[in-house]
């Protein structure tokens, strides 16, 4: 039907925003109802045809865009009506920049987890589940599409929390097993964390929008922000409030101090997830929310610094436990949150566009190393228990591997890129994209944001530039450990190229990895573009010192990595980190990352364990035993006063006597 | 003929046309006695429906008035009058529906004297109907105890092994609130020289001075039936020892007719001294969303995990109440709804896994998605709706609770921000609950457990429906309240700005 009418309206494709959240909820109720009669080939079909429709849409609201730069508004629906807030999306340059990200990585990775899945189900012994994971993934697209498109705070508040569930439930999709395998309530425990440290950041939002709501009356962006003028005059210190608030959202979402403790565990997810939910889009939210809300953190610049601190810190305090890691997929887990750093820190400079360069570039980047780290993965387990299609027997496990083998170890790793080429060369470039080595995607956002950073705090300057260094320095070492040297296990000998699903993703994204950069450079055009939205922005362009100070600091980053881990690659497994010596405590530091889940334990958590059951406690032994000491002391003095009660006339008739007698001295004293 | 032509006497009283005939069954024809019940309770909700037809939403006054002289004592008249508007219609079809859901899916827990558990519910759906929709003290009164008795007997004859104990602890406890009720009922009504609510309402103002008394009076009895911290603590004893059937009525439609009460009496008939205690009221009800919260998650037992969540949700809907304006009112007769359909479908979770184990020790579960696929979908999706997720409809009634508590000219940030707090603390113990129950590894003996039958499946998808509606669409329900609520708002607001 609608197609027809596309037709009929030249140009714009507007009206179709809607569609960007339909497709994959039609895809996940028609794998809901349908998924176990048409097979995994038919879930996998359905569930990457929602997914790359939706980014059709965005592709078309990309094209009216281009003729009609403003933007608008499509209502659909009547939703809050008592805070007056309506299903509405909004389609401008940020919003529609966004659903491109998220269609296009998005689709990608659905396509590559199509393959993925089909092992990772029957390594964990549940084939059954396979359509479910894409249910879920479907969900997120859906719930990704609604966040980034809303017309209001409590709309984007919807997708915000909606994305949150997404990853809740596939962190925990494996929720009867640990990350090794065994049987645990480790995964489910992953995911529960993770929503509970969303949900302090979701309780700051919610507290951002009462504020909101009662001082500017509404919750719809185009209203907010035509009165922060007004408003900013008027009660500045509103508005800080407002902004500090949503700043704990961000933490929470975008994994950033204090809450950032929960994404490292949120690997327990399967590797497609990690890659689409946990990198490449879910995480990025909070950028996306400060960008969108840019108005009311111009005006509040102690907002801005304290945005700006929070990410420079995280920025280098991820990238020191990102050095001490041994999980392949934990070195990717800290490094995401020390970019994600990166990019708060440069919202919080006001480098709107630098930020979200940077979002493009390490959705592009990010998910393909964790996505070739998926790949790594698997050729490992396939090479540790062949399935029966690669010519193993039921339940075969090959002994030869060392004691306490683990398909995520890096330490049992080593030599890979013999046996996996195409793997690879995409994290390779993956990773070189991530150091900042030119011509890579990363080497111009992640300049930008420094080049920014410099000429607005020399401190948050200083925070990153030491995070960059570290940068290149932990990815290096990752290189060298899983690629180079000698295969230091059984399994790291004989492991298998992933198929052509899985590979064509790997080399489609190295592609965008390697020619990102044209994005802004050499003609800013994503500046241009952006600036629709978020008002006339200056192309910082490439500030020629600071690209050559920082592409010289990842050269000898990672040739120090090649010092340390290349030139003598470790031996065997149980070889302790050629770090450790020289670092000391301080090694042992990023190793137990520096304590933090200890600390939150020992401080927040166990007390409130301690108050819950005090509490419950007091319900029964206080509370309920006043409640029935009041019903006994009834029933004792009721039992008392009874027996007065005697039968006897003469003891009746002695209590008249009494009674009488009390009365007439009463009458005489008077 | 002419009582029954009137759609509310027909609802209320059609039940008892059901128990007429249920008395002519043999005993041995349960399912006979079954379907008659079911029926007979689909019937009244049908008629709801028509009342919701026949209902003009943009009037905030009663609507289908039915006034008869009941008796008349010493220049005062008794009157047997019943109404709807506004503020009652959504609990009036909350219990209709919630009727015929708790019977229904009491199929094959009761197998023991399902006569008189039939006569029991339908009974009792007589008094809940009359409670929401009296117009005259003391109709409401009769109706209140009315309701009272059933649900003694069901948790006395039906429940657990201290059934005895929790029914006689219900039944006095709540009888204590009722009495004072009745003194405050008598002394209002002499004093004003009525019984009847809309001619009290119409008078206007009671004196400030005996406002306090009778406020006090009837929030006490209200308060034990909500129940408002501390006055809690027969609650979590009556979930735990009552069938399921009777858990979902006394959450769901029960506990309403408390924070009803405080909406139908305190604030419409003493706004001063609802204005002057709105504060002691709301800390109550902060305590009791932050401490049911902690308290629940300390449970080891699935259902007073269930029960105590109840506490703080009900915190929540005697906040809204208390912010005194329409946005917070309006959340909290929404919560009321809400929470009558998420958490009788906990209480629906808790009994399909009792009636299959025999145990609720969480600890005795995990890993049951794997194994009852379609009963963990269902509970993972109600588990959400309950801790407010976003596009399900508890975070509807919070949302605006709060925002009505954080705008509000008595309460203001503080109360909404710290309650707000146990939104936070709300994820942890729903998302404990569903990591023992439904996560995790599987244990060996819950095995070959049978995933939900196809009644249990209904069941639980109308409620869904509803979870999903209210959360994705609400509008049709404010709708309906809204001219009403603005109403009381309008005169509340009046007594704020004459107190300050």
């Amino acid at each position: 039907m609608f197609f027809s009418e596309v037709t009929n309206q030249a140009g714009t494709f507007f009206y179709l925003a809607p569609w960007a959240v339909f497709f994959p909820v039609i895809g996940l109720l028609f794998n809901m109802a349908f998924g176990r009669k048409i097979g995994e080939k038919g879930v996998a079909m359905v569930a990457v045809a929602a997914s790359t429709l939706s980014f059709v849409v965005a592709v078309l609201l990309w094209l009216s865009l281009r003729a009609q730069p403003e933007g608008t508004v499509i209502p659909l629906a009547s939703w809050m009506t008592v805070v007056d807030v309506s299903w509405a999306f909004r389609v401008d340059t940020l919003a529609v920049t966004m659903m491109l990200v998220v269609g296009g990585v998005g689709s990608l990775i659905h396509l590559y987890a199509a393959g993925y899945m089909h092992y990772d189900v029957r390594y964990k012994g549940d084939p059954g589940r396979y359509g479910r994971f894409f249910v879920f993934m479907n969900l997120f697209i859906a719930s990704m599409m609604l966040l980034v498109s809303g017309n209001s705070y409590l709309m984007l508040f919807v997708g915000w929390e909606g994305v949150g569930l997404c990853s809740y439930l596939l962190i925990g999709f494996w929720f009867e097993y640990d990350t090794k395998g065994n049987l645990s309530t480790e995964n489910a425990k992953a995911g529960k964390k993770a929503f509970v440290a969303n949900r302090i950041g979701d309780f700051g939002f919610m507290a951002a929008m009462f504020y909101m709501f009662t001082v500017f009356g509404t919750l719809n962006f185009d209203k907010v922000f035509a009165e922060v003028p007004a408003v900013a005059s008027a009660n500045p210190h509103a508005l800080l409030i407002i902004t500090l608030l949503l700043l704990l959202g961000v933490t929470g979402k975008s994994a950033q101090i204090p809450l950032y403790v929960w994404l490292p565990d949120a690997m327990a997810g399967p590797t497609p997830v990690s890659a689409l939910i946990h990198a490449a889009t879910m995480v990025t939210a909070g950028v996306y929310l400060v960008a969108r809300s840019h108005v009311l953190y111009d005006a509040v610049p102690a907002a801005q610094h304290a945005v700006a601190l929070v990410g420079a810190l995280t920025a280098l305090f991820a990238a020191t436990i990102a050095v001490g890691q041994y999980d392949i997929k934990k070195v990717l887990a800290y490094s995401t949150i020390s970019q994600l750093g990166f990019m708060v820190a440069a919202v919080g400079v006001g480098a709107y566009v630098a930020a979200m360069f940077h979002l493009i570039a390490h959705a592009f980047f990010k998910a393909l190393l964790f996505l070739a780290a998926g790949s790594v993965i698997i050729a490992l387990e396939r090479a540790h228990h062949p399935l029966p299609e690669d010519g193993g027997a039921e339940g075969e496990h090959h002994g030869n591997d060392p004691e306490g083998f683990d398909p995520q170890d890096m330490r049992f790793m080593g030599g890979l890129r013999k046996v996996i080429p195409v793997t690879f060369w995409t994290y390779l470039i993956g990773g070189l994209a991530l150091a900042g080595i030119p011509p890579l995607v990363a080497f111009f956002s992640k300049d930008e944001i420094i080049a920014e950073a410099k000429s607005a705090d020399a401190l948050v300057y200083w925070l990153l530039v030491t995070a960059a260094f570290l940068t290149a320095f932990y990815i290096g070492r990752q290189i060298f450990m899983v690629f180079f040297g000698e295969a230091r296990s059984h399994a790291a000998e004989h492991a298998k190229e992933s198929p052509w699903p899985m590979t064509s993703v790997l080399v489609t994204l190295a592609a965008l990895s390697v020619a990102g950069g044209l994005l802004n450079w050499p003609r800013p055009y994503l500046a241009e573009w952006l600036g629709h939205t978020l008002g006339e922005v200056e192309a910082a362009g490439l500030n020629p010192v600071v690209a050559g100070t920082s592409a010289t600091i990842a050269v000898v980053s990672l040739l120090l990595a090649w010092w340390l881990y290349g030139k003598r690659p470790l031996e065997s497994a149980g070889q302790p980190d050629p770090l450790k010596r020289p670092l000391g405590w301080v090694f042992t530091g990023m190793e137990a990352k520096w304590w933090v889940d200890e600390l939150y334990w020992a401080v927040v958590l166990n007390p409130y364990v301690a108050l819950s059951r005090i509490a419950a406690a007091f319900d029964v032994r206080v509370i309920d035993e006043t409640v029935n000491d009041t019903a006994w002391l009834t029933d004792f003095v009721g039992g008392k006063i009874a027996r007065w009660q005697t039968g006897f006339v003469r003891n009746y008739a002695l209590s008249v006597f009494v009674g009488v007698l009390l009365i007439f001295t009463y009458l005489l004293w008077r | 003929m002419d009582f029954l032509m009137n759609p509310l006497n027909l609802m209320t009283f059609f039940p008892l046309v059901g128990v007429a005939i249920i008395l002519l069954i043999p005993r041995e024809r349960k399912d006979a006695i079954r379907w008659t019940a079911v029926i007979t309770s689909l019937v009244s909700f049908f008629v709801s429906l028509q009342m919701l037809m026949a209902f003009h939403a943009q009037n905030p006054g009663f609507q289908m008035v039915y006034d008869k002289v009941w008796m008349k004592t010493g220049g005062f008249e008794i009157h047997y009058a019943l109404g709807v508007d506004g503020l009652s219609i959504l609990l009036v079809l909350l219990t209709t529906l919630l009727t015929p859901i708790s019977i229904f899916s009491a199929w094959t827990a009761i197998e023991d004297r399902v006569k008189e558990f039939a006569i029991a519910f339908l009974v009792m759906e007589v008094g809940m109907l009359g409670v929401f929709l009296a117009l005259d003290l003391f109709t409401f009164f009769v109706f209140w105890e009315f309701s009272l008795v059933p649900m003694y007997f069901i948790i006395g004859i039906w429940g657990g092994p201290r059934r005895t104990y929790s029914a006689i602890k219900f039944m006095l406890y709540t009888m204590v609130g009722s009495v004072l009720m009745l003194v405050a009922i008598l002394w209002l009504g002499l004093s004003q020289g009525t019984f009847s609510l809309p001619e009290l309402l119409a008078k206007g103002s009671v004196p400030a001075h005996l406002q306090t008394w009778l406020f006090w009076a009837f929030a006490l009895a209200f308060a034990i039936k909500v129940p408002m911290w501390p006055l809690h603590s027969w609650l979590p004893d009556a979930h735990v020892e009552a069938p399921t059937a009777g858990s979902v009525i006394l959450a769901g439609v029960l506990l309403k007719m408390g924070t009803y009460g405080f909406l139908r009496f305190n604030l419409s008939l003493f706004p001063e001294a609802s204005v002057r205690f709105a504060v002691p009221i709301a800390v109550l009800a902060i305590i009791g969303i932050i401490y049911g919260a902690m308290v629940a998650y300390a449970q080891k037992d699935f259902k007073k995990l269930v029960a105590y969540t109840s506490v703080s949700h009900l915190g929540f809907v005697m906040l809204g109440l208390f912010a005194l304006n329409a946005r917070g009112i309006a959340g909290g007769i929404l919560q009321m709804i809400n929470h009558g359909i998420s958490t009788g479908a906990l209480f629906l979770i808790v009994g399909i896994i009792y009636e299959r184990t025999h145990t609720r020790d969480l600890s005795a579960f995990g890993g049951l998605w794997k194994i009852m696929p379609i009963y963990g979908a269902f509970s993972i999706i109600v588990a959400l709706s309950s801790m407010g997720l976003p596009g399900m409809n508890g975070f509807i009634g919070e949302f605006t609770i709060l925002m009505g508590a954080f705008e509000s000219p008595v309460l203001g940030p503080a109360f909404a921000i710290s309650a707000a707090l146990g939104i936070v603390l709300a994820a942890v113990y729903i998302l404990v609950m569903l990591q023992k129950v439904f996560l995790g590894p599987v244990k060996e003996k819950n095995l070959s457990l049978k995933d939900l039958n196809w009644r249990e499946i209904t069941v639980m998808a109308v409620l869904t429906v509803f979870i999903f509606w209210i959360g994705l669409h609400p509008a049709p329900f404010f709708n309906l309240m809204m001219p009403a609520v603005e109403k009381m708002a309008g005169g509340l607001q009046a007594a704020v700005l004459a107190m300050h």
